[in-house]
């Protein structure tokens, strides 16, 4: 973090030489790896399964941007909560949803998270303290906001993490939350962390067309919140300054913001096809940097992966992915009397 | 019971509330420095301190969000609205997250959220500051739609209100602030989806909510000198609707005026006229007739919003007309 309460600031941390790797780090790096690995076959398949009919709606796949998720939710305790936008499959088996859930949901069937009623875009598991994937870009931050004042209300120490995109940013309901949420934490009642996924698009228009200020980090010291800007490649760092973040901001019950320097690999939703706002080659220079290529390379220079691992890695995240089909695809349709359903607590 | 004024007893349940659930608070705009627009949470800053009675920045939009996040937690926020006209503002907040994100979620969260303020017309408040809205709210699943008319009106429902599970839209009214009556003591509430008879008569049945319940029951009174005697009833909520009562009542009068303080296309008049018609049609001797306001922007001139906003004449005619009197 740079700057007090009354300066804030942000600085751009650049790609380093790889520091030297912690015994915890090495384990945890190599779960998260595990689960990174998981996360892209995951949405490769829902991918393929949208293409053939199976997957209806919208499909907004996370692959380029794992190690933004990972390095957030590897440092949350496990009664933390955070919310997102509707990219939120991979949080969602990030946080431990079985991932035939996740899939289920995708088919629209009883056994999804939310019963089949929400989709790709609306994944949800409380008892995760997952408070779900919301479909309006930016109209989550106020929630995510006013959940960690509740937080704090109760006398806990739990924290929410708000994860956004750069195009949320340029929503009323981006500023006006913010703006309270640094007043909040004036009384240490706002515990929260926004995670800016800047993934270089807002749909098609790139950060530039759509944002006067491309430092978006620099942005949050408008509302005196502490922010920073970094790669968000790299599952290692992205997990230090996590873990600093996460505890500062449970230590002092204020809000910190991170944005994240990523890149979605795949096109908007499944429907972008041609994808006409960028060229095959901005896509191609963007893939060296492979946020799990890059881990599996530190790990490997750790002497933390072998050939074997790999493989078996592999392997493992595709069993997982056909299981997940699988009971997916044997599931059954929600009930009739589904439709009537949770529209109110209290029946009337 | 005691009598009080709309705005005590919307104050004093505010107060048993927070006092029998440190869950509740209150957010909302100059409602804790200021004490309130309308006074409702006077003194509250005082007696309950800054976390729980929130001045917030103008910004309907976060501060409605942030409510429905403390919600989804297990607070219960009530929150402000100055009047219902800036909450358009925060409108996506309470259609797309409030009413909905229990049912997307499969069922895995409660909303238990109050957002209340007067809606319609006041005195030469003009366009943007004299709209009735209870329509466009009604319209939409997963939200609860209250407008009482009396202060046992107003204390009975704010009080379920803040017990529910979801979220509620509480219009209140600038013109019944000061009015008063007797409010049931302690832990009195009423339930939604349940009308009340507010005069009985045999002749004609005029349905209400609000403030207009005080015209229909100021044109019965003269209608009754005229040996009309009309059956008022006090809708209490249009989400849920109780056409129950309606209906019956219907089956007594065999007529029926609905009234609404604003816009006829579209309106609630429009949806409880055709609920009555699919429950009762065969009961009905004459069309049902919808007393309503003007199809205009509210105008400044105190002669034009007069004639913008429904009066006893109106009802009168319209009584008349559906029992053929002169």
């Amino acid at each position: 973090m740079t700057g007090s309460a009354g300066s804030a600031g942000s600085r751009t941390v650049g790609t380093s030489a790889p520091p030297q790797l912690s015994s915890d780090e090495l384990a945890a790096a190599l779960d998260w790896y595990a689960k990174m690995v998981l996360a892209r076959r995951f949405e490769e398949e829902a991918e393929r399964q949208f293409r053939r009919g199976k997957i209806g709606g919208y499909l907004h796949v996370y692959s380029g941007q794992e190690a933004v998720a990972t390095g957030f939710l590897s440092v949350l305790r496990s009664d933390d909560i955070f919310f997102t936008s509707y990219r939120d499959h991979a949080h969602a088996l990030f946080r431990g949803v079985p991932p035939g859930a996740v899939m289920a949901e995708l088919y629209g069937k009883a056994t999804g998270v939310a019963k089949g009623k929400g989709g790709s875009m609306h994944l949800f598991d409380v008892s995760r303290g997952f408070y779900g994937g919301y479909g309006i870009v930016g109209g989550h931050i106020p929630l995510a906001t006013g959940a960690a004042y509740a937080l704090r209300y109760r006398e806990t120490d739990r924290i929410c993490i708000c994860f956004l995109g750069d195009g949320a940013m340029n929503s009323g309901s981006f500023h006006e939350p913010v703006n309270m949420a640094a007043l909040w934490g004036q009384q240490k009642m706002c515990p929260i962390v926004y995670v800016v996924e800047n993934n270089q698009y807002a749909m098609g228009t790139p950060v530039a067309r759509s944002s006067a200020v491309t430092n978006l980090a620099a942005r949050f010291a408008a509302y005196d919140i502490e922010a920073e800007r970094m790669d968000g490649m790299d599952f290692i760092e992205v997990r230090r300054v996590a873990d600093r973040v996460v505890r500062l901001a449970r230590e002092n019950g204020r809000p910190y913001a991170v944005e994240l320097l990523t890149y979605r690999f795949a096109g908007h939703g499944a429907a972008d096809l041609f994808q006409p706002y960028r060229t095959k080659d901005e896509v191609a220079q963007a893939r060296k940097r492979d946020p799990i290529t890059l881990l599996e390379d530190r790990l490997r220079a750790a002497g933390g992966l072998t050939d074997a691992q790999v493989e078996e890695i592999s392997q493992t995240a595709q069993r997982t992915v056909e299981d997940a089909v699988r009971f997916a695809e044997e599931s059954p349709p929600p009930p009739p009397d589904e439709l009537y359903r949770d529209v109110y607590g209290t029946p009337s | 019971m005691a009598e009080l004024t709309y705005r005590d007893a919307l104050r004093s349940t505010l107060i048993a509330e927070m006092d029998r659930d440190p869950n509740v608070l209150l957010l909302g705009e100059d409602i804790g420095l200021y004490q309130g627009t309308f006074r409702v949470t006077a003194d509250l800053l005082a007696r309950y301190g800054p976390t729980r009675v929130m001045d917030t920045p103008i910004s309907e939009l976060g501060f409605v969000g942030a409510a429905i996040g403390m919600a989804m937690l297990g607070l219960r926020p009530v929150v402000e609205v100055m009047t219902w006209n800036f909450a358009f503002l925060a409108l996506d907040q309470i259609i797309n997250n409030a009413a909905k994100v229990r049912y997307f979620s499969g069922g895995q969260v409660d909303v238990p959220l109050v957002i209340r303020g007067p809606n319609g017309a006041g005195v030469q408040l003009s366009a943007q500051h004299s709209q009735s809205l209870e329509a466009t709210y009604a319209h939409f699943p997963g939200l609860y739609v209250v407008a009482p008319a009396t202060p046992s009106d107003a204390a009975g429902l704010l009080r379920t209100a803040i017990r529910g599970k979801d979220p509620v839209i509480f219009l209140e009214n600038a013109a019944l602030y000061g009015m008063k009556g007797d409010v049931p003591d302690s832990d009195f509430a009423l339930p939604f989806g349940a009308a009340a008879i507010a005069r009985r008569g045999r002749d004609a049945t005029v349905i209400a909510y609000s403030r207009m319940l005080h015209v229909a029951l100021a044109a019965s009174d003269q209608l009754a000198k005229e040996g009309i005697e009309t059956e008022v009833v006090n809708l209490r909520t249009l989400r849920p609707l109780d056409v129950g009562t309606m209906v019956e009542s219907v089956a007594r009068t065999h007529h029926a005026v609905v009234l609404q303080e604003q816009w006829k296309p579209f309106g609630a008049a429009a949806e409880i006229s055709m609920r009555i018609y699919e429950e009762a049609f065969d009961q009905l001797d004459a069309p049902i007739e919808r007393v309503t306001g003007a199809d205009v922007p509210m105008p400044y001139a105190r002669t034009l919003e007069l004639a913008a906003v429904p009066h006893e004449a109106a009802v009168i005619e319209a009584v008349k007309k559906i029992l053929g009197r002169k």
